[in-house]
């Protein structure tokens, strides 16, 4: 029956081309709107690290002076030296890594190349184990590496390429702003979006080049990137900053059930008592603990256009569909007299409605298919634009799979009423008018 | 023509799901284009704000050294490259600076007009720069005067001294002393020693321009410092010399001292700069405008389409009323009327639609409040439309010979 239907619905839309192909293109067009959108939102609000971010945290407290003091405004984004050390000191998560953005001068021994500037992260020895990046060769750097202020380093799998032709440099020296560095380790390919774990370099920004002890990078002095804040007399000169009022570090902790994460939360508050008691804290303890996707939406990394523009192609979607519904209810009610006929030799209301709804179903997959094409092409379009997330926007099989279903399921929608309008008709009415 | 509204209604009646569903496409199509429209403006007049700078004639040179240097040293590496600079054929004026209009982000500082004032006037981004600082931008001096080469000290990146003496934007000084008075009066900047406003220049754009930046526009400041270490340098060239600077520049300052890196992607002239602050905007902009086109398209097609299946079924009728006397131009009328009656009904629930979905986005996405003058624009496009599209199906209608009202089918 199905493929009679199948027919019938082909032959009607061969019969008027132009209605067709114009309720095919506002299917496609719609469909090819809101996949690219839907794409581009979906790639930008995925989970940088599936499996693990519910159980990595970022604690935030507060430490500033009382100017521009209000009651449960959201505390800094960033930590103290001080306060970073002594909640990495004090070990109360499964892992913890206290980190900051970076810049170091690469100095290459090869001579025909240039010294180049590369993106760098100074952190602490949990970040591999934490973050589980992967690692090609070698591995992270110890507890005692990072408290014996070690020259080493691991680099990517990039820099490993063009440095040393993508052999494995375990060993190897590498000179950053003429001091010696051993190469320990080299990263897979591993590039989480968003870049979750230091949003000050871009929402969306390629892994660093260069992983350094941070008690390392300070020792030399390395040049950090990224947001300092200060208050009171604070000042974010490069010799100082151990011991300035200035929030410049990101601390990241890993506990492992809800229990833990209530406990630290304790322990954050505690801590904050305790700094106030000191006298180095002078505001009432104010402490947050968000995982990874609450981080995510405290620091809105998604851009609002993308959302808005996911809104529109949504609305511009209605409209086409609306459309469709009137150019369907157009065509189906002018084949009433046909439609009379069929009933009138039997067909029953359910088979003709069946029967209008194959063709609306044919149309969408048509439409599907056009707005395929158009999503690769828009996602093409939004790959030459300049942002951050541009290179992220593909479409994959899931998103593939949504767009046929929603072709095929607002084409069905679009055919209801038309559908229904069609089976209304009263047979003798038809054949009599004939 | 009034006489005929009457019987179209009632023949409307007669086919309601056609006539609602054209509404409902005029309805949400005004909506949408109607805030389309208003976004392109927002965005076209953001990335047409004026810099106040000679954009068509600066170069942007990132610098950094490869080895470490003393304070001294770099000091002494940067004089040396400015002297370069300054006299390569085909420069105008160079200066060495921190960061430069419409970078997308860089040093701000809280203004205080005393120094125990816990609440910032204003929010001010900071520029570094010698006596050349003005003269390289292209920036306009409206009172006062220059820093003198005497005033002018090198500082490390990131050392905290605060300059005794400021140049401020004429936005920033209306801002901090509404009174016009801001000449010779000391501000401060998150310190006890004051800074003293010894000239005020026109319009110099900020770094930032993120939307949430956007009650600091304008507010800029020049300290009288210049950045040792790793520094912009900013080159005018002379009209019509900036392409070959690009090469000459970069090549003059490896010549002077090899230790130093110079990324590809470092060398920008303002177009770049502009483009890739605006970007986003520009962007958005075109997206909207192409929504716009494709939804009167296919909301035009549409109204052709149902109208066109309506003139089909009522030809005997429109034959019946030609062979009563009714003239072409009735026939004419009587289409492009309905049209107008539903159109106008489909704009009325359209504004409403279009001043609710503002007024979301204005919740959600900080947007400005909807203009009327965009909601009346979006009115007459859209009865316009809708006339236009009708007009064809209309004609064909006014052409039913009188004899159809004898034929059966």
């Amino acid at each position: 029956m199905f493929s009679y239907y199948l027919d019938l619905a082909l032959r009607s839309l061969k019969r008027n081309k132009v209605l067709t192909a114009l309720m095919v293109i506002a299917i496609a067009l719609g469909i090819g709107a809101c996949m690219t959108t839907f794409t581009v939102l979906h790639v930008l609000s995925g989970d940088p690290l599936p499996g693990k971010s519910a159980r990595l945290f970022y604690p935030q407290i507060d430490p500033e002076d009382m100017d521009g003091y209000e009651p449960n405004k959201e505390p800094a984004r960033q930590v103290t030296w001080i306060d970073g050390m002594n909640l990495l000191k004090a070990k109360r998560g499964e892992r913890q890594a206290l980190m900051t953005g970076g810049a170091v001068p690469v100095q290459p021994a090869q001579s025909g190349m240039d010294p180049f500037f590369s993106d760098a992260r100074f952190t602490t020895a949990d970040f591999f184990p934490m973050f589980e990046t992967p690692f090609l060769f070698g591995r992270g750097w110890s507890e005692a590496e990072d408290n014996g202020k070690a020259r080493v380093a691991v680099i990517t799998r990039s820099l490993n390429d063009k440095l040393y032709g993508g052999n494995d440099s375990t060993g190897k020296i590498l000179r950053m702003k003429d001091t010696a560095f051993r190469v320990i380790g080299v990263l897979d390919t591993w590039r989480p979006n968003p870049h979750f774990y230091d949003l000050n370099m871009g929402n969306y920004s390629a892994t660093e080049d260069v992983f350094v002890p941070l008690t390392t990078a300070r020792d030399l002095r390395f040049e950090r990137n990224g947001s300092m804040n200060c208050w009171g007399r604070g000042g974010g000169d490069n010799e100082h900053i151990e011991t300035a009022t200035c929030v410049w570090l990101q601390f990241w902790v890993q506990l492992e059930s809800a229990d833990k994460a209530a406990d630290y939360r304790t322990f954050l508050d505690n801590y904050s008592k305790e700094q106030k008691a000191l006298g180095r804290f002078q505001r009432p303890s104010n402490v947050r603990l968000s995982n990874v996707m609450e981080w995510m939406d405290v620091n809105k990394v998604v851009p609002s256009d993308v959302r808005l523009q996911s809104w529109l192609a949504l609305g511009f979607l209605l409209v086409c569909l609306v459309n469709t519904v009137g150019l369907m209810l157009a065509k189906f009610l002018r084949r009433a007299g046909e439609l009379g006929v069929r009933r009138a030799l039997g067909a029953s209301k359910r088979e003709v409605f069946v029967q209008l709804l194959v063709e609306a179903g044919v149309i969408g997959l048509a439409g599907g298919v056009g707005g395929l094409v158009l999503a690769f092409l828009g996602l093409w379009l939004v790959r030459l634009q300049p942002a951050d997330y541009a290179s992220l926007a593909h479409l994959d099989i899931s998103m593939l799979l949504v767009t046929f279903m929603l072709a095929l399921i607002s084409s069905l929608l679009a055919g209801l009423l038309p559908a229904w309008r069609a089976c209304q008709i009263t047979p003798a009415l038809q054949l009599k008018s004939q | 023509m009034m006489l005929q509204i009457k019987p179209i209604l009632s023949a409307l009646r007669r086919h309601k799901a056609g006539a609602v569903l054209i509404a409902l496409q005029t309805a949400l199509t005004l909506a949408i284009v109607c805030n389309a429209l208003f976004i392109i403006q927002q965005r076209v007049a953001h990335l047409s704000a004026p810099s106040g700078i000679d954009e068509a004639n600066l170069l942007v040179i990132e610098n950094s050294w490869a080895d470490k240097l003393s304070k001294e040293d770099a000091d002494a590496q940067q004089r040396a490259d400015l002297m370069v600079l300054r006299r390569l054929p085909g420069v105008q004026d160079a200066v060495a600076s921190n960061s430069y209009p419409m970078r997308g982000g860089g040093w701000d500082q809280f203004i205080t007009l005393t120094p125990d004032q816990t609440t910032a006037v204003g929010d001010a981004a900071v520029y570094l720069g010698d006596e050349h600082f003005m003269d390289t931008l292209g920036v306009k001096l409206i009172a006062g005067r220059n820093f003198r080469p005497d005033e002018i000290r090198p500082i490390a990146n990131r050392e905290n001294v605060m300059p005794p003496v400021t140049i401020v934007t004429k936005t920033l000084a209306d801002k901090l002393f509404p009174d016009g008075s801001a000449l010779g009066k000391p501000i401060y900047a998150m310190s006890n020693t004051p800074t003293t406003i010894i000239g005020i220049v026109d319009v110099l754009q900020t770094q930032s321009l993120a939307d949430w930046q956007m009650r600091n526009a304008y507010q800029s400041l020049i300290w009288p410092m210049r950045l040792v270490g790793n520094a912009y340098y900013i080159l005018r060239a002379k009209p019509g010399q900036l392409a070959m600077l690009r090469k000459e520049a970069v090549k003059a300052l490896y010549a002077q001292n090899r230790m130093r890196v110079i990324n590809d992607d470092g060398v920008m002239g303002y177009a770049e700069v502009r483009q890739k602050a605006y970007d986003s905007d520009y962007g958005m902009a075109v997206l909207m405008g192409v929504i716009c086109v494709v939804l009167l398209a296919i909301t035009a097609a549409g109204i052709v389409g149902l109208t066109s299946f309506w003139v089909g079924q009522r030809r005997k009728q429109i034959g019946v009323r030609r062979a009563l006397g009714a003239t072409r131009g009735d026939i004419l009328g009587y289409f492009m009327t309905e049209n107008l009656l539903i159109s106008v009904g489909g704009a009325v629930v359209g504004v409403l639609l279009a001043i609710a979905m503002n007024l979301w986005m204005v919740t959600r996405f900080e947007m400005h409040r909807l203009s009327l003058f965009y909601v009346l624009a979006g009115v007459l496009l859209l009865l316009l439309l809708g006339q236009g599209a009708v007009l064809a199906p209309a004609i064909r209608a006014s052409r039913v010979s009188p004899v159809e009202a004898t034929r059966s089918v």
